[in-house]
């Protein structure tokens, strides 16, 4: 099977193509070798990082941001949002404070301090 | 009158890069003014990652950014002001600004005006029909959702496909709003591919390419809106209308630097940025008077605001110190296929100089040619080019030597 | 509830009148269907006060018209609404049109229309350098004026309150029944008042609530105009108000600077369905950029910030309707105000009051009324020392929250706290400016519903942009 695909490491974006045999693929367009990673990735199993908010419960209409500390699969993106969202946290919380260990394989960390 | 070196106007990802740079190249009497409550301006609400790669070595989410430079600042003790909107500027470099405590006077040796840029309104787009709630410049969402936890609305079209209205298609997705189109009116995106891909394709979010929001209805809130194919003028199609429920209309239709303070001032401004006009250094058509960042030139990635507003900042320094001289004065001008170029004029042919511009439309593998009156000065090679990314060519000081009248930069088609 | 006088109508005319009656010992009761007052045809107009040449001489357009103007400036003070003498002219273009100018300075003699003037084409120039070079000449009226009609509208029910005029928002008539001399209103929530005079100031629905009130005989044609708000930086290509002609395209499109610094040009004339028809159409906003670009072509349209329709309440006949009912004892019509209407408000609520007093009204002053009104955004017009003393007494002065504008916070709560208190989005944009300077709301947008769900006391999810039906969330993300 062949796909073609956009990469995203950075901004170039490099067209590439990818061809699937079993679970060997072959990429070309790729101009560095994380494009490779990438189509191998997002053939096989494409992971993203989750961003999204959780509310402060001791201030006026304010969400703090988190991510997840690393990419998980792409199907499971909502979930973690979802599951994120009946979450709260107290503030003064900082950058880099783990919320919790384990969503979907990944911790969830902060990524805005509110004092 | 409070006194100070430095003055930078805006805390956002350029005023605070400036800061750091100015301070480092040894101007420690530098204050920041910032009309939010915190440092670190739009970056706040743009909680999904990609910042960083280029500057910091490390894929961050905008607050992560943020916090990155605004820790820089206070490492140094530059002073800050926040909550301090400056409502005017003097040729004379005196700043109006006011806060809580009241109306605040500076006299500044050197001024940097980061103040960033706004999103384009509705009423800039002249769309026909009704004026109901639920329109929203994509930002002022973004705000709503992401700093303050408010859904704006359930089903969505967003009109522009900027990376902004890109970015919050996924946004609204993710908490399960439904987007049911993106329209833009250009034949391409003017959004960044990666946010192509991760906002709308993992979404199976549909893009309309030459495509606009013709009108809008619903008395109270917006009940729907008509869209339309456009011919190559952009005026819609006759019999291509077609109607689309919603109840959230966002817009990504472009964003305007916000130099109001700058015409205040009476510096010029370049139509083709709608950022002053400045040389190497960034510095405005008064001297010591300096801009950097999205109030210059509207750019698509923060690494390259803060490396721009670096420069700005170490500029602003030598100015302060007085060794900032100008060897000579060479305008710049944009040839075919390029719609502007940022410097507006060169002064130096001691160091190397970097030409920031944009395209005028999509093309494939081109040669972009640097040339004088007389002759070409450099050429540079890229395998494509689109408006929505911002070129960065370099000339070499031994370039700059001997230069004849204006410095153009044009572009050859290669296949 | 039990009043002397129920206003029906909280636009211009309504709310003039209410300020006129509170002047007397009268308990007065203003209705409004909106959430907000000044929804209709005084929040969308063109804000112009008309210099008088126009009116047929004899219509009571005529003498409220050359009655209403100098009221109106006196009233414009006293409520410390924005509003300028800058004049107007009315600009030829043929030979056959320096005729019309001509029949238009006879008939305002005839009017008493004082300061007219007929200038050549030059003479013109030199006073607007952006007028076209087709001009040929012009009637210049010196007397004439620019006013924002919301802002006076909004002044005008507030010093009403102030002096005791109470103010109903969401009292959408339904039912108007009158027996033993009084009548009885009843509202869509089934809310009732009881009153011995009924005044009818509803403008596009003037006929239908004179039908329900039993005594129509008049029919309301809504005609929309269409206009565009430019920015601030197109504010100087007229510093007049410039007409062309009336022809068969309508009274004219007009080019004129607002009291704010912007540039309005419109209307067009469209009969519409109903007076709820504010669409704007591609092919109406074309049709005033043409015509417009024809008194001065240099205008940017680029530099539009906003587009909006009004619609007028006309009558066929076209004159004013201000007259106590022969049927109903105790009615009395303020129906069919359109331009120029809003020049004449203070004159039609003064011959209102007179109206009222012939039916029976008994007026007596109160001994004490303060026809003054402070302007809830007078920071903004003070000196740099002043402000600092503004900010030390209330720091909320200092926050700016809306930057285009530069509205402060300040400012914002007077809006809410002050009468009539702003309820919904739209209603700080009409008393403040917050959210109509360039950026549309929005920067401000999200502050503004935090002051006001701070202030009214309701979630962020029940602000409105102008009341109900337009939340402007759908919910807290839980």
């Amino acid at each position: 099977m062949k796909r073609n695909m956009t990469c995203i490491i950075c901004p170039k974006g490099c067209l590439l193509m990818a061809e699937i045999c079993d679970d060997a693929v072959s990429v070309t367009g790729n101009s560095c070798p994380k494009g490779r990673e990438y189509a191998i990735s997002e053939c096989l199993h494409p992971m993203r990082t989750v961003t999204t908010v959780v509310r402060v419960v001791n201030r006026t209409d304010t969400m703090v941001s988190v991510k997840t500390a690393r990419p998980v699969p792409k199907e499971k993106m909502v979930q973690v949002v979802a599951a994120l969202r009946s979450m709260r946290v107290k503030a003064p919380v900082a950058v880099g404070d783990v919320l919790c260990e384990n969503i979907c394989g990944s911790a969830i960390v902060v990524t805005k301090t509110v004092l | 009158m409070l006194e100070h070196d430095i003055v930078v106007i805006g805390g956002g990802p350029a005023g605070m890069a400036a800061a750091v740079a100015a301070y480092d190249a040894g101007c420690t009497d530098v204050v920041i003014l910032e009309r939010e409550a915190n440092l670190g301006g739009i970056l706040m609400q743009c909680i999904h990652n990609g910042f960083g790669l280029h500057k910091l070595g490390s894929e961050l989410t905008g607050p992560e950014y943020a916090e990155a430079y605004a820790q820089m600042v206070t490492q140094r003790n530059i002073q800050v002001y926040t909550e301090t909107m400056v409502t005017g500027i003097t040729p004379e470099k005196i700043i109006t600004a006011q806060n809580c405590g009241g109306i605040l006077k500076l006299r500044a040796k050197a001024i940097v005006l980061s103040m960033g840029c706004r999103e384009r309104s509705r009423g800039a787009l002249n769309i026909c029909g009704t004026r109901p709630a639920g329109i929203y410049s994509a930002g002022t969402a973004q705000k709503l959702m992401n700093c303050m936890g408010y859904q704006v609305g359930k089903k969505v079209v967003i009109l522009g496909s900027g990376d902004i209205g890109l970015i919050m298609a996924r946004r609204m997705s993710m908490e399960g709003a439904k987007v049911e189109a993106v329209c833009e009116v250009m034949p391409y995106s003017g959004g960044l591919t990666r946010n192509i891909v991760q906002c709308l394709e993992d979404f199976g979010i549909p893009l309309y390419l030459g495509t606009t929001v013709v009108r809008i209805h619903g008395q109270k809130r917006l009940e729907g809106v008509t869209i339309a194919q456009v011919d190559g003028s952009r005026n819609p199609i006759p019999g291509t209308e077609r109607f689309i429920p919603c109840d959230t209309l966002l817009l990504s239709v472009g964003l305007i630097p916000e130099n109001e303070l700058t015409r205040m001032a009476g510096i010029a401004i370049d139509p083709a940025t709608n950022g002053a006009r400045v040389d190497e250094n960034c510095q405005t058509g008064i001297p010591g008077i300096f801009a950097c960042g999205n109030v210059l030139q509207v750019h698509d990635l923060v690494d390259y605001v803060s490396e721009e507003a670096e420069h700005a900042g170490e500029a602003a320094a030598r100015f302060v110190r007085r060794q900032l001289r100008e060897a000579f004065s060479r305008s710049t001008a944009a040839g075919f296929g390029v719609r502007y170029v940022v410097p507006q004029h060169i002064t130096t042919d001691e160091e190397d100089v970097s030409l920031f511009l944009r395209v005028t439309e999509p093309f494939g593998k081109v040669k972009f040619v640097i040339a004088d009156d007389e002759r070409i000065l450099a050429e540079c090679k890229r395998l494509k080019a689109a408006p929505g990314e911002m070129e960065k060519l370099t000339l070499k000081a031994e370039q700059l030597k001997n230069v004849q009248g204006p410095i153009t930069v044009s572009l050859e088609v290669l296949e | 509830m039990e009043f002397d006088v129920i206003i029906i109508g909280a636009g211009v005319t309504g709310g003039m009148l209410a300020r006129e009656l509170s002047r007397y010992q009268l308990s007065v009761c203003l209705l409004e269907k909106e959430n907000d007052i000044a929804m209709g045809a005084s929040r969308a107009n063109s804000g112009i006060i008309h210099g008088g040449y126009d009116p047929i001489p004899g219509t009571m357009k005529a003498k409220m018209n050359s009655r209403g103007v100098e009221l109106l400036f006196e009233a414009a003070a006293q409520l410390h609404v924005p509003h300028e003498r800058n004049g107007s002219m009315v600009c030829a273009f043929s030979a056959e049109e320096e005729s019309t100018l001509e029949e238009l300075y006879e008939q305002g003699l005839e009017n008493g229309t004082p300061g007219m003037q007929l200038l050549s084409g030059d003479e013109a120039r030199v006073l607007e350098p952006y007028l076209s070079e087709k001009v040929t000449k012009v009637l210049r009226i010196t007397n004439a004026g620019i006013i924002s009609p919301y802002e006076l509208t909004v002044a005008a029910v507030g010093n009403a309150m102030d002096n005791g005029v109470q103010l109903l928002c969401n009292f959408e008539v339904k039912g108007i029944s009158k027996k033993d001399n009084h009548f009885t209103v009843t509202a869509k929530t089934g809310e009732r008042v009881r009153g011995r005079f009924l005044v009818n100031c509803a403008g596009g629905y003037s006929d239908k609530i004179a039908a329900l009130a039993g005594d129509c005989d008049f029919e309301i044609i809504p005609r929309a105009g269409e206009y565009m708000l430019l920015d601030k930086s197109e504010g100087l290509r007229a510093r007049h108000t410039l007409f062309q002609c009336p022809g068969i395209e309508g009274k004219g499109i007009l080019v004129a600077p607002t009291v704010h610094g912007n540039l309005l040009v419109g209307p067009n004339a469209v009969r519409v369905e109903t007076p709820a028809s504010t669409e704007t159409t591609s092919e109406g906003l074309s049709l005033v950029k043409r015509l417009s670009a024809k008194t001065v072509p240099s205008v940017d349209y680029r530099q539009v910030i906003t587009s909006f329709t009004g619609v007028r309440a006309s009558v066929k006949g076209g004159d004013f309707i201000l007259r106590l009912s022969e049927k109903v004892p105790g009615l009395l019509h303020a129906a069919a105000i359109d331009s120029p209407g809003l020049t004449c408000c203070v004159a039609i609520a003064k011959h209102l009051t007179v109206l009222l007093e012939q039916a029976g009204l008994a007026l007596a002053e109160k001994e004490k009324w303060n026809g003054i009104r402070e302007d809830p955004c007078t920071f903004r017009t003070l000196s740099d020392d002043e402000k600092d003393a503004y900010i030390k007494a209330d720091p909320a002065y200092g926050r700016i929250v809306c930057r285009c504008e530069g509205v402060s916070e300040g400012e914002i709560l007077n809006a809410i706290r002050m009468n009539p208190g702003a309820r919904d989005v739209d209603g700080v944009k009409r008393r403040t400016r917050s959210g109509m300077g360039r950026c549309q709301g929005g920067f401000c947008g999200p502050y503004i519903m935090q002051l006001l769900s701070r202030e009214l006391g309701i979630p962020m999810e029940q602000i409105t942009k102008s009341g109900e039906g337009s939340p402007m969330l759908t919910g807290r993300m839980e």
